[in-house]
C-alpha cells in the first residue's frame, strides 16, 4: 500500500475530516467496541433520557465481538462485523460525538448524512482477518454490560490497527469508485 | 447391526467444532492461494493475501480465523444398520457443540429465542441437525460453523419454469449484488434448484459442503457453475467489496426433481471462512 496515514486518538474532527475515502490507515490509541445488543441498549438509555456509560465525544466505535481471549492473550479473533446491522442506531451514536466507526459493508443513506453533518469517518478492516487484526489489539476491557457476553460494550488499546476509509466526511464511498472499473456487465 | 455409543458423536463433534474454526481446509485454502496470483486490484491481491495470513496464524491454534464461529451446522448420516446407545442423539450432538465452543475458546454467538428476549445460551447450542438414513452400518458427520454475515445474504425464490435457465442466473446475481462487502467476498455461493421451497434451502446449504474444486457431476450443472461464477466475477464487487475480479471463489449447485408447476431456487452464501469438518465413526 503506497499512502499509509497513521492516525492517534482520540479522532479530532480536523482528522477525521482529514482522511479520504480509498485512504489506507493505521490506528494507535484507545478504541471502543459494540454492536448489536450494546447499540439497543444504549440508544434505548438515550430515548429514557439516560446517560450512557461513557463519552463518546471524539472517539472510535469499532462493530465487533470477539472470541474469547486464551489465558495470556489480550483478545481471541477480533474481526469487523456488518456494519448495515447497525444502520437504525448509528445516526443516534454520531449525535453523541462519534467521530469514526470500523465495521464493514455498506451504510444507508441516513447514516452518511448523519456522518457528513457531524464530520464522522466509516472505516472498514477485513471481515473474517479476525486472527490477523487480533495481533494490533494490545488489551481489551468489558466496561459496560458484562451479561451481553461477547456483545458488551468494551475498552481496547490497539497498535497500527488496519482500516481502510470506505465513506469519508464528504460522503464520497470507495465501495462505489473501487468496484466501478472492475464492473464488466 | 452395529453399536455406537453416543458419547462418541459428542467427543469428534467437540473436536471438529475446534477443527473447523482454526484450521482452513486446503480446498478453501489453495483457492485462496490461486485468487490472489489472478486478483487483478492492487488492493484486492493484498486483501486476499492477508486473508491466507490469517488462515497461517489460525492454524497455530491459539486464535481462530474467524471471530464469528458460527451457528453449528450438521449433517448426519446414519447407517440404517446402526444401533445408537447410551443417550439421547440430539443431546449427544449439542454436548459435543458445548465442550467444543467452550473448550476451544470460540465464540457463542447463539440466542434461545429469536424475537423477544434473544438471551445467549452461552454454550453456541443448539446446533441445527439434519439428519439422513443411509443404507450400512457407518455414522458420517459433516460439520460447518456458519457465520452470520453471509447467512443474512441467502435468497429463496419460487422461479415458474417459464424463467428458465437466465431466471436462474439472474436469481444469483441478483443476490450476490445485494450481499456485496456484506458476505466477506470472496464469496462461496451454495445454490439449491428444485424440489419444494425447504428442499431448495437445504440443497443450497448442502452444496457448501462440498470442496470448491468439485463440479457437480452432472455436465449441464457443471457448465453452469462455471458459467455463474465467470458472470459473478464480473459484477466487479471483488475482495472485501473495494473492487476487483474475485468475488466468488466457487459456485456449488445442488438439484433434485420437481413439481411440473414449479422451479425453486436458493441461494446461500458463504464468506471466505468457508469452514467444513467431516468424520466417519
Amino acid at each position: 500500500m503506497a499512502d499509509v496515514k497513521r492516525i492517534t486518538t482520540p479522532l479530532t474532527k480536523e482528522m477525521s475530516r482529514s482522511l479520504k475515502a480509498g485512504d489506507s490507515v493505521l490506528i494507535t490509541g484507545t478504541i471502543y467496541s459494540a454492536r448489536d445488543a450494546a447499540h439497543k441498549v444504549m440508544t434505548e438509555a438515550l430515548a429514557r433520557g439516560e446517560k450512557l456509560p461513557m463519552d463518546f465525544t471524539n472517539q472510535i466505535v469499532y462493530y465487533l465481538g470477539p472470541t474469547p481471549a486464551r489465558p495470556g492473550k489480550a483478545i481471541g479473533a477480533a474481526g469487523p462485523t456488518t456494519a448495515g446491522r447497525m444502520d437504525a442506531y448509528t445516526p443516534q451514536m454520531i449525535e453523541q460525538g462519534l467521530t469514526g466507526i470500523i465495521g464493514k459493508g455498506y451504510r444507508s443513506p441516513a447514516v452518511v448524512e448523519s456522518m457528513k453533518k457531524n464530520s464522522t469517518v466509516y472505516m472498514v478492516a477485513i471481515g473474517g482477518a479476525g486472527a490477523l487484526i487480533a495481533e494490533s489489539i494490545k488489551a481489551y476491557e468489558v466496561l459496560a454490560y458484562p451479561e451481553l457476553g461477547p456483545e458488551a460494550l468494551a475498552k481496547l488499546t490497539v497498535e497500527d490497527f488496519p482500516a481502510i476509509v470506505a465513506i469519508d466526511c464528504e460522503g464520497n464511498n470507495f465501495y462505489e469508485k473501487g468496484q466501478k472499473p472492475y464492473c464488466k456487465l | 447391526m452395529r453399536t455406537i455409543e453416543v458419547d462418541q458423536i459428542t467427543q469428534a463433534i467437540a473436536k471438529m467444532c475446534i477443527d473447523a474454526c482454526y484450521n482452513l481446509s486446503a480446498d478453501v485454502y489453495d483457492a485462496l492461494v490461486a485468487a490472489e496470483k489472478q486478483e487483478e486490484s492492487t488492493l484486492g491481491k493484498e486483501i486476499i493475501g492477508k486473508i491466507v495470513k490469517n488462515a497461517d496464524i489460525a492454524k497455530n491454534g491459539e486464535v481462530p480465523i474467524c471471530q464469528d464461529t458460527g451457528m453449528t451446522v450438521i449433517f448426519m448420516e446414519i447407517g440404517q444398520d446402526v444401533h445408537l446407545v447410551g443417550g439421547n442423539l440430539e443431546e449427544a450432538v449439542n454436548a459435543g457443540v458445548a465442550k467444543g465452543y467452550t473448550e476451544g475458546y470460540l465464540r457463542k454467538s447463539v440466542v434461545g429465542e429469536p424475537l423477544f428476549n434473544r438471551k445467549n445460551t452461552t454454550n453456541n447450542t443448539p446446533a441445527i441437525l439434519h439428519i439422513s438414513i443411509v443404507p450400512g452400518d457407518k455414522l458420517k458427520i459433516k460439520l460447518a460453523p456458519k457465520g452470520f454475515g453471509s447467512e443474512n445474504k441467502g435468497a429463496l425464490k419460487m422461479l415458474v419454469p417459464a424463467d428458465g435457465i437466465e431466471g436462474v442466473k439472474k436469481v444469483v446475481l441478483d443476490t450476490v449484488k445485494l450481499a456485496g462487502p456484506n458476505a466477506c467476498p470472496p464469496m462461496v455461493i451454495g445454490v439449491g434448484i428444485g424440489g419444494t421451497m425447504e428442499k431448495a434451502t437445504l440443497l443450497a446449504k448442502k452444496s457448501l459442503l462440498r470442496p470448491l474444486n468439485k463440479r457437480n457431476p452432472n455436465p449441464d450443472y457443471a457448465n453452469l457453475e462455471a458459467e455463474l461464477l465467470e458472470l459473478v466475477n464480473k459484477t466487479g464487487i471483488g475482495p472485501q467489496g473495494l473492487g476487483g475480479i474475485t468475488t466468488a471463489l466457487a459456485v456449488n449447485i445442488e438439484y433434485f426433481a420437481t413439481h411440473i408447476a414449479g422451479l425453486p431456487v436458493a441461494v446461500n452464501i458463504n464468506c471466505h471462512a468457508t469452514r467444513h469438518a467431516e468424520v466417519e465413526l
